[in-house]
Protein backbone atom coordinates (compact mmCIF):
# COMPACT_ATOMS: atom_id res chain seq x y z
CA UNK A 1 0.00 0.00 0.00
CA UNK A 2 1.26 3.68 -0.61
CA UNK A 3 1.98 5.65 2.44
CA UNK A 4 2.58 9.14 3.12
CA UNK A 5 5.81 10.23 4.96
CA UNK A 6 7.13 13.32 5.10
CA UNK A 7 10.10 13.86 7.47
CA UNK A 8 11.20 17.78 8.24
CA UNK A 9 13.44 18.92 11.02
CA UNK A 10 12.53 22.06 12.73
CA UNK A 11 15.63 24.35 14.13
CA UNK A 12 15.42 27.61 16.19
CA UNK A 13 12.77 30.02 15.11
CA UNK A 14 10.79 27.34 13.30
CA UNK A 15 13.01 27.28 10.59
CA UNK A 16 13.52 24.17 8.52
CA UNK A 17 16.54 22.64 7.97
CA UNK A 18 16.09 19.33 6.47
CA UNK A 19 12.54 18.38 4.37
CA UNK A 20 12.45 15.13 2.66
CA UNK A 21 9.18 13.09 1.17
CA UNK A 22 9.96 9.37 2.64
CA UNK A 23 6.90 8.00 1.53
CA UNK A 24 5.99 5.61 -1.30
CA UNK A 25 2.57 7.45 -3.08
CA UNK A 26 3.52 8.93 -6.01
CA UNK A 27 4.29 12.65 -5.21
CA UNK A 28 1.86 15.32 -5.91
CA UNK A 29 2.57 18.98 -6.51
CA UNK A 30 -0.22 20.67 -3.87
CA UNK A 31 0.75 17.66 -1.19
CA UNK A 32 4.29 18.96 -0.13
CA UNK A 33 2.89 22.67 0.80
CA UNK A 34 -0.16 21.07 2.23
CA UNK A 35 2.33 18.62 4.64
CA UNK A 36 4.38 21.72 5.20
CA UNK A 37 1.32 23.76 6.59
CA UNK A 38 -0.11 20.82 8.40
CA UNK A 39 3.28 20.19 10.15
CA UNK A 40 3.91 24.24 10.82
CA UNK A 41 0.32 24.43 12.67
CA UNK A 42 1.16 21.48 15.10
CA UNK A 43 4.49 23.54 16.11
CA UNK A 44 2.36 24.74 18.70
CA UNK A 45 1.00 22.20 19.92
CA UNK A 46 4.20 20.87 20.50
CA UNK A 47 5.52 23.56 22.36
CA UNK A 48 3.15 23.22 25.19
CA UNK A 49 3.46 19.70 25.06
CA UNK A 50 7.49 19.48 25.56
CA UNK A 51 7.58 21.43 28.77
CA UNK A 52 4.94 18.49 30.17
CA UNK A 53 7.34 15.46 30.01
CA UNK A 54 11.35 14.90 29.75
CA UNK A 55 10.64 11.95 27.18
CA UNK A 56 12.68 12.84 23.85
CA UNK A 57 9.71 11.18 21.97
CA UNK A 58 6.35 12.97 22.32
CA UNK A 59 4.38 10.59 20.22
CA UNK A 60 1.42 11.47 17.90
CA UNK A 61 0.78 15.51 18.64
CA UNK A 62 -1.52 16.10 16.11
CA UNK A 63 -3.84 14.91 13.46
CA UNK A 64 -5.22 16.42 10.41
CA UNK A 65 -8.06 13.84 8.12
CA UNK A 66 -5.79 10.81 7.85
CA UNK A 67 -2.42 12.42 7.86
CA UNK A 68 -0.76 12.04 11.58
CA UNK A 69 2.04 14.09 13.04
CA UNK A 70 4.72 12.60 15.53
CA UNK A 71 6.98 14.06 17.19
CA UNK A 72 10.59 13.80 18.68
CA UNK A 73 12.19 16.57 20.44
CA UNK A 74 16.09 16.43 20.92
CA UNK A 75 18.11 17.49 24.29
CA UNK A 76 18.33 21.25 22.38
CA UNK A 77 14.28 21.67 23.09
CA UNK A 78 14.72 24.06 19.83
CA UNK A 79 15.67 21.17 17.65
CA UNK A 80 12.43 19.13 16.59
CA UNK A 81 12.50 16.22 14.43
CA UNK A 82 8.44 16.01 12.56
CA UNK A 83 7.31 13.29 10.92
CA UNK A 84 3.69 13.49 8.95
CA UNK A 85 2.45 10.29 8.36
CA UNK A 86 -0.69 8.50 7.45
CA UNK A 87 0.19 4.50 8.96
CA UNK A 88 -0.03 3.53 12.90
CA UNK A 89 3.53 2.49 13.80
CA UNK A 90 4.78 3.92 16.75
CA UNK A 91 7.54 2.05 17.99
CA UNK A 92 8.93 1.77 13.92
CA UNK A 93 8.40 5.86 14.20
CA UNK A 94 10.36 5.73 17.19
CA UNK A 95 13.06 3.62 16.20
CA UNK A 96 13.60 6.11 13.07
CA UNK A 97 13.68 9.06 15.08
CA UNK A 98 16.10 7.46 17.57
CA UNK A 99 18.64 6.53 14.47
CA UNK A 100 18.24 9.82 13.03
CA UNK A 101 18.76 11.81 16.15
CA UNK A 102 21.93 9.67 16.25
CA UNK A 103 22.99 10.95 12.80
CA UNK A 104 21.73 14.81 13.51
CA UNK A 105 24.16 14.72 16.63
CA UNK A 106 26.87 13.39 13.94
CA UNK A 107 26.05 16.45 12.11
CA UNK A 108 26.21 18.33 14.99
CA UNK A 109 29.95 17.62 15.92
CA UNK A 110 31.31 18.85 13.09
CA UNK A 111 32.70 22.21 13.85
CA UNK A 112 32.21 23.21 10.44
CA UNK A 113 28.24 23.31 10.30
CA UNK A 114 27.15 26.13 11.86
CA UNK A 115 23.53 24.77 14.84
CA UNK A 116 20.74 25.92 13.07
CA UNK A 117 21.87 26.02 9.08
CA UNK A 118 20.42 23.60 6.39
CA UNK A 119 21.75 20.26 7.04
CA UNK A 120 22.96 20.15 3.04
CA UNK A 121 25.07 16.90 3.61
CA UNK A 122 24.03 14.07 0.78
CA UNK A 123 25.23 11.40 3.09
CA UNK A 124 23.04 12.63 5.49
CA UNK A 125 19.61 12.77 3.31
CA UNK A 126 20.77 9.14 1.73
CA UNK A 127 21.19 7.51 5.34
CA UNK A 128 17.73 9.50 6.43
CA UNK A 129 15.77 7.73 3.53
CA UNK A 130 17.55 4.12 4.10
CA UNK A 131 16.36 4.23 7.92
CA UNK A 132 12.38 5.66 6.78
CA UNK A 133 12.48 2.47 4.23
CA UNK A 134 13.39 0.49 7.04
CA UNK A 135 11.50 1.66 9.59
CA UNK A 136 8.05 3.16 8.05
CA UNK B 1 44.24 15.67 7.30
CA UNK B 2 47.76 14.25 8.32
CA UNK B 3 47.82 10.83 10.11
CA UNK B 4 44.52 9.68 8.96
CA UNK B 5 44.31 6.70 7.35
CA UNK B 6 42.60 5.86 3.65
CA UNK B 7 39.99 4.39 4.70
CA UNK B 8 38.68 6.81 7.62
CA UNK B 9 39.63 9.56 5.26
CA UNK B 10 36.67 8.53 3.09
CA UNK B 11 34.01 7.82 5.77
CA UNK B 12 31.46 10.58 6.19
CA UNK B 13 31.00 11.59 9.53
CA UNK B 14 27.32 9.83 9.15
CA UNK B 15 29.33 6.45 9.12
CA UNK B 16 31.41 6.77 11.82
CA UNK B 17 30.44 5.70 15.00
CA UNK B 18 29.81 8.79 17.78
CA UNK B 19 32.51 7.25 20.22
CA UNK B 20 32.45 6.38 24.00
CA UNK B 21 34.14 9.99 24.83
CA UNK B 22 36.28 8.07 27.56
CA UNK B 23 39.12 9.37 25.75
CA UNK B 24 41.48 12.39 27.51
CA UNK B 25 43.41 15.14 26.17
CA UNK B 26 46.99 15.98 27.17
CA UNK B 27 46.59 18.78 29.58
CA UNK B 28 49.52 20.86 28.01
CA UNK B 29 48.25 20.48 24.15
CA UNK B 30 44.80 22.04 25.53
CA UNK B 31 46.57 24.59 27.42
CA UNK B 32 48.80 25.57 24.27
CA UNK B 33 45.38 25.42 21.77
CA UNK B 34 43.31 27.44 24.72
CA UNK B 35 46.04 29.96 25.18
CA UNK B 36 46.09 30.46 20.73
CA UNK B 37 42.54 31.18 21.19
CA UNK B 38 43.27 33.70 23.30
CA UNK B 39 45.42 35.27 21.38
CA UNK B 40 44.04 35.09 17.96
CA UNK B 41 40.94 36.76 19.82
CA UNK B 42 43.09 39.39 21.70
CA UNK B 43 44.40 41.12 17.76
CA UNK B 44 41.35 41.15 16.83
CA UNK B 45 39.65 43.01 19.37
CA UNK B 46 39.76 46.73 20.85
CA UNK B 47 38.42 46.33 23.80
CA UNK B 48 38.46 44.08 26.89
CA UNK B 49 34.31 43.45 26.85
CA UNK B 50 34.81 42.71 22.98
CA UNK B 51 37.25 39.99 24.01
CA UNK B 52 35.56 38.22 26.71
CA UNK B 53 32.26 38.37 24.15
CA UNK B 54 34.43 36.54 21.47
CA UNK B 55 35.76 33.59 24.21
CA UNK B 56 32.07 32.91 25.42
CA UNK B 57 30.97 32.80 21.86
CA UNK B 58 33.62 30.31 21.16
CA UNK B 59 32.22 28.59 24.21
CA UNK B 60 28.55 28.61 23.15
CA UNK B 61 29.38 26.51 20.05
CA UNK B 62 30.92 24.06 22.63
CA UNK B 63 27.60 23.98 25.11
CA UNK B 64 25.63 23.67 22.65
CA UNK B 65 26.98 20.52 20.94
CA UNK B 66 28.25 19.28 24.39
CA UNK B 67 24.20 19.38 25.58
CA UNK B 68 22.77 17.25 23.03
CA UNK B 69 26.14 14.62 22.93
CA UNK B 70 26.08 14.26 26.92
CA UNK B 71 22.18 13.63 26.62
CA UNK B 72 22.15 11.61 24.14
CA UNK B 73 25.57 9.40 25.70
CA UNK B 74 24.75 9.80 29.58
CA UNK B 75 21.25 10.63 30.07
CA UNK B 76 19.75 7.63 27.54
CA UNK B 77 18.01 10.49 26.04
CA UNK B 78 16.29 12.71 28.34
CA UNK B 79 15.77 15.88 28.34
CA UNK B 80 16.03 18.15 31.34
CA UNK B 81 13.06 20.08 31.75
CA UNK B 82 13.17 21.45 35.10
CA UNK B 83 15.65 24.73 36.47
CA UNK B 84 17.36 22.46 39.66
CA UNK B 85 18.06 19.36 37.09
CA UNK B 86 19.99 21.49 34.25
CA UNK B 87 21.97 23.22 37.08
CA UNK B 88 22.91 20.15 38.56
CA UNK B 89 23.31 18.86 34.65
CA UNK B 90 25.71 21.29 34.24
CA UNK B 91 27.64 21.14 37.60
CA UNK B 92 28.35 17.41 37.23
CA UNK B 93 27.79 15.51 33.74
CA UNK B 94 28.86 18.45 31.77
CA UNK B 95 31.78 19.28 34.22
CA UNK B 96 32.89 16.02 34.53
CA UNK B 97 32.97 15.81 30.62
CA UNK B 98 35.14 18.71 29.96
CA UNK B 99 37.17 18.61 32.91
CA UNK B 100 37.31 15.34 34.34
CA UNK B 101 35.69 15.92 37.63
CA UNK B 102 32.43 17.37 39.32
CA UNK B 103 32.59 21.30 40.02
CA UNK B 104 33.72 22.47 43.28
CA UNK B 105 30.33 24.18 44.26
CA UNK B 106 26.46 25.18 43.18
CA UNK B 107 25.39 27.91 45.16
CA UNK B 108 21.78 29.95 44.81
CA UNK B 109 22.77 33.57 44.84
CA UNK B 110 21.77 35.40 48.18
CA UNK B 111 20.50 38.39 46.91
CA UNK B 112 18.10 37.59 43.59
CA UNK B 113 15.98 34.96 43.35
CA UNK B 114 16.93 34.13 39.45
CA UNK B 115 20.99 34.31 40.27
CA UNK B 116 23.18 30.91 40.58
CA UNK B 117 26.74 30.34 40.71
CA UNK B 118 29.20 27.65 40.11
CA UNK B 119 32.67 28.55 41.36
CA UNK B 120 35.47 26.42 40.73
CA UNK B 121 39.03 26.62 42.63
CA UNK B 122 41.39 26.52 40.09
CA UNK B 123 39.53 26.35 36.78
CA UNK B 124 41.24 24.79 33.71
CA UNK B 125 41.62 27.17 31.33
CA UNK B 126 42.86 29.44 33.92
CA UNK B 127 45.38 27.29 35.30
CA UNK B 128 48.38 28.56 33.18
CA UNK B 129 46.96 31.79 32.87
CA UNK B 130 47.68 35.29 34.63
CA UNK B 131 46.12 38.38 33.65
CA UNK B 132 48.29 41.54 33.30
CA UNK B 133 46.67 44.28 35.37
CA UNK B 134 46.16 46.58 32.38
CA UNK B 135 43.71 44.32 31.72
CA UNK B 136 41.65 44.93 34.85
CA UNK B 137 38.56 42.35 35.25
CA UNK B 138 39.44 40.20 32.56
CA UNK B 139 38.94 36.57 32.85
CA UNK B 140 39.51 33.83 30.51
CA UNK B 141 36.82 31.94 32.29
CA UNK B 142 34.58 33.89 29.79
CA UNK B 143 35.00 30.63 27.56
CA UNK B 144 33.99 28.82 30.45
CA UNK B 145 30.56 30.88 30.92
CA UNK B 146 30.03 30.40 27.21
CA UNK B 147 29.82 26.92 27.20
CA UNK B 148 27.42 27.47 30.26
CA UNK B 149 25.33 29.36 28.50
CA UNK B 150 25.23 27.29 25.35
CA UNK B 151 24.04 24.08 27.00
CA UNK B 152 21.33 26.55 28.97
CA UNK B 153 20.56 28.27 26.23
CA UNK B 154 19.74 25.04 24.25
CA UNK B 155 17.86 23.12 26.35
CA UNK B 156 15.87 26.26 26.73
CA UNK B 157 16.84 27.95 29.70
CA UNK B 158 18.15 31.65 28.06
CA UNK B 159 20.80 33.00 30.92
CA UNK B 160 22.84 35.61 31.15
CA UNK B 161 26.58 33.77 31.95
CA UNK B 162 29.65 36.01 33.18
CA UNK B 163 32.82 34.86 34.82
CA UNK B 164 34.30 36.81 37.41
CA UNK B 165 37.68 36.31 39.98
CA UNK B 166 36.78 36.44 43.42
CA UNK B 167 39.46 36.32 46.26
CA UNK B 168 39.98 33.52 49.12
CA UNK B 169 41.32 34.92 52.16
CA UNK B 170 44.63 32.79 52.24
CA UNK B 171 44.40 31.12 48.53
CA UNK B 172 47.66 33.53 46.44
CA UNK B 173 44.92 32.50 43.38
CA UNK B 174 41.34 34.20 43.52
CA UNK B 175 38.55 31.39 42.76
CA UNK B 176 36.77 31.78 39.50
CA UNK B 177 32.76 31.95 39.92
CA UNK B 178 30.23 31.14 36.85
CA UNK B 179 27.37 33.59 37.42
CA UNK B 180 24.57 32.64 35.96
CA UNK B 181 20.86 34.59 35.51
CA UNK B 182 18.22 33.64 34.07
CA UNK B 183 15.66 35.60 31.87
CA UNK B 184 12.24 35.83 33.80
CA UNK B 185 10.26 34.00 30.98
CA UNK B 186 12.34 31.11 32.65
CA UNK B 187 11.60 32.06 36.26
CA UNK B 188 7.97 32.18 34.99
CA UNK B 189 7.52 29.08 33.58
CA UNK B 190 9.46 27.42 36.45
CA UNK B 191 6.83 28.62 39.01
CA UNK B 192 3.83 27.61 36.22
CA UNK B 193 5.51 23.63 36.09
CA UNK B 194 5.06 23.74 40.38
Amino acid sequence: MASTACFVIVSRNDCPIYESEVGTAPKKDEAAHLHQFILHASLDIVQDVVWTTNAMYLKLVDKFNDLLVSVYVTADTHTRLMLLHDSRNEDGIKNFFQEVHELYIKMLLNPLYVPGSRITSPFFDTRVRTLARKYL
Amino acid sequence: MIGVGRSKQNLNVVDRPLGKGKTEVSLSAFAFLFSELVQYNQTRVDNIAELERRLEDAGYAVGIRMLELLCHREKGNRRETRLLNILSFVHSTVWKSLFGKVADSLEKGTEHEDEYMISEKELLVNRYISVPKDMGAFNCGAFVAGVVKGVLDGAGFPARVTAHFVAVEGQPRPRTTILIKFSEEVLQREARLG
